[in-house]
């Protein structure tokens, strides 16, 4: 954050960098699309989603020393926010300012719920609450298609409404210069300012006197409260917040993939994301997002080469490249645990 | 009340091998303090191993009682030889780390077992060979009970009594209760803490083989996801008699089979036809909740517990 202490040439040199990142960040996925295609944008959409989640769980896991099994419930509930709030299941199409924050409030809210019962468990059984949580989640959504069909049970939600501006749809496509600006390209946008937002508040949190408490929970429970601090609550506005995030994120993978479907919101999703934290360094807000695009990018490049290579040395395709993942999944939580706890991307002052 | 027998016979089946995992979830818990969340995974290796032991053994003329303990032998000893590995590789190292640590590699080792098993065995179901005439005897004419379902509880007893007997009345039971007890001051008395530790995940793993092979027998399926959620109910059922206990477990997990069973039977009942059999699993996880929210040391309490 800029500072009115710093010396004008350090503002003006922050400027500078500000343009810069700003320039760059406009202009990065036309070069990712003239260079790798545009599925290649497309991934980079979904990996911002994730930055977004892995950011919402790193409050919860990092911040707070939480460990939620679970945060995928709330990702889903954003998603069918979203999905019940603007498609034509119930024939309702809302703005999305509207939604945005309805789906951050109601995850929030989900969060408190599951939260409010089971913080003052201890941290390993807080784990297995929050799976169960998520797995109760998932069997309603697959449920709920009867008596009333709310969620439309398996099959999921289709033809939802994309973001909509005005009466600019983000579905549509227009030319600037000769340049096609499509849907992937705007979603890039809107992800990529939700993500500084999400940057920014989770920057200024961990500086606040929560965040400290937050920290301070995480090393020592019984310390924090011997300082005076309300561990319950603390907890538990961690938890919302985390929460909250992972609904806005649930809703714009909802608006973006227009359908959902409870598929999505499988347990292994859960530790994905969780994946993301631990192995960008739990607590640490530039090494969950560099989490996430590993942890994003890397299994499509293992799908685009696992296949071809095996069958080069080994005439046969022996681990198909979904298993090849997950182990390199498991793998990695295992090692990076062992060897290196702190995450690839070492904080200094922690 | 017509099915209310049936469901309880049903219930105390699963609920005595729900009992045998959980029982592998306690003794850790009870000696290290941690959740092995991998625990689940090596039921279902126990389950597949046996499996493949079963079609393997089929193909020669072995009798049927020998083939038998040679499907236990077998998937008991892979099993001890998995957790006793899995323990080296993923817990020991961070027996001083955060809570949270062995917590995550334990998740770790869960995905790398279940696809790794998927590598193995492939995504399909395999039928689970019947090695028994599965006749159906009525009980006072009220309910039905099967060969499997008798031979289920019987195996599960006797594991069961063995293992009481080697936890009271061994000297490596003695040990494992005095790690539980203080570790320090066991190995101020000359035990080998390592050594218990091992032993204790070698016993539980053993039990879980057991479990592996009677919940295939008792659904007739095997496949490589069957562990999770296994592993997670008796998970519950360890929480429900208060995790650390290992009376608590073999009651928490009858207590749970039977919940379930008669959940699952009278849901729909329950909730006016709005929710039906297939939130059955919802239920395990209801239980969880409510007893770490009003009673958290389980029902068997901590005071008259013997902890392992």
């Amino acid at each position: 954050m800029i500072s009115k202490i710093l010396p004008f040439h350090k503002k003006l040199k922050f400027i500078h960098g500000l343009f810069l990142v700003i320039i760059a960040l406009t202009l990065l996925p036309f070069v990712i699309e003239e260079s790798f295609g545009r599925s290649w944008l497309r991934i980079f959409d979904y990996t911002l989603i994730y930055v977004l989640l892995a950011l919402g769980l790193n409050i919860v896991v990092g911040f707070a020393g939480l460990l939620d099994l679970g945060y995928i419930a709330f990702f889903a509930v954003g998603a069918y926010s979203w999905a019940i709030l603007a498609s034509p299941q119930f024939d309702i199409h809302l703005s999305f300012l509207v939604i945005l924050p309805i789906s951050f409030f109601i995850a929030g809210f989900f969060g408190v719920l599951l939260g409010a019962p089971t913080l003052r468990l201890r941290g390993d059984y807080l784990a297995i609450v929050t799976l169960g949580f998520g797995e109760i989640i998932r069997i309603f959504l697959n449920n709920l298609d009867h008596p009333v069909n709310v969620t439309n049970g398996p099959v999921g939600i289709n033809m939802i409404d994309p973001v909509m501006i005005g009466t600019f749809s983000f579905n549509n496509k227009i030319v600037i210069f000769g340049i096609q600006l499509t849907n992937l390209h705007f979603y890039y946008y809107l992800l990529v300012i939700c993500v500084i937002l999400v940057i920014i508040i989770c920057q200024r949190l961990e500086n606040s006197s929560i965040g400290r408490a937050w920290v301070a929970i995480r090393e020592d429970e019984v310390a924090a409260e011997a300082m005076g601090i309300n561990t319950r609550n603390v907890k538990l506005l961690a938890f919302a917040m985390g929460a909250s995030f992972g609904g806005v994120s649930g809703a714009i993978f909802s608006s973006f993939q227009g359908f959902v479907s409870p598929e999505s919101f499988i347990l292994i999703e859960s530790i994905m994301v969780l994946c993301m934290v631990v192995l960008g360094g739990m607590g640490h807000i530039y090494g969950v997002v560099l989490g996430a695009f590993i942890l994003v990018i890397l299994p499509e490049i293992i799908r685009s080469v696992a296949a071809p290579i095996q069958e080069s040395i080994f005439g046969v395709v022996l681990i198909d490249p979904e298993s090849l993942r997950m182990i390199l999944f498991g793998l990695a939580l295992i090692l990076v645990m062992l060897y290196r706890p702190t995450g690839l991307w070492n904080k200094k002052n922690v | 009340m017509d099915i209310f027998f049936q469901q309880i016979i049903n219930g105390l089946v699963i609920g005595s091998v729900y009992a045998l995992v959980a029982l592998g979830y306690t003794m850790v818990y009870g000696i290290l303090g941690i959740i092995n969340f991998a625990h689940g995974e090596v039921v279902m290796i126990g389950a597949m191993i046996a499996l493949s032991i079963i079609l393997f053994l089929f193909q020669f003329d072995i009798p049927i009682y020998l083939s038998l303990a040679l499907v236990f032998f077998g998937a008991i000893i892979f099993c001890s030889l998995l957790a006793f590995c899995i323990e080296k590789v993923a817990y020991k190292p961070l027996r001083n780390a955060p809570r949270l640590a062995p917590l995550i590699t334990a998740i770790g080792v869960s995905i790398l077992l279940q696809n790794i098993a998927m590598l193995i065995w492939g995504r399909q179901y395999y039928s689970f060979p019947q090695i028994f005439n599965n006749d159906t005897y009525q009980i006072f004419g009220i309910a039905n009970i099967t060969t499997i379902q008798i031979i289920i509880i019987l195996i599960s007893l006797v594991t069961m009594f063995f293992l009481f007997y080697f936890i009271n009345k061994t000297q490596y039971g003695m040990a494992m209760r005095a790690t539980s007890e203080d570790k320090n001051a066991a190995k101020l008395m000359g035990i080998e803490i390592n050594n218990v530790i091992s032993i204790t995940f070698i016993v539980g793993a053993s039990l879980a083989a057991v479990a592996g092979i009677l919940i295939a027998a008792n659904y007739g399926i095997a496949h490589y996801s069957m562990g999770f959620m296994l592993g997670l109910k008796a998970f519950t059922a360890a929480v429900l008699g208060g995790i650390g206990n290992i009376v608590g477990a073999v009651i928490g997990g009858l207590l749970l089979g039977l919940i379930e069973s008669l959940g699952a039977g009278y849901i729909e009942k329950l909730t006016f036809g709005f929710m039906g059999s297939n939130y059955q699993d919802v239920i395990a996880f209801l239980v969880l909740v409510l007893v770490l929210v009003i009673k958290p040391n389980g029902l068997v309490g901590e005071k008259s517990s013997t902890k392992v």
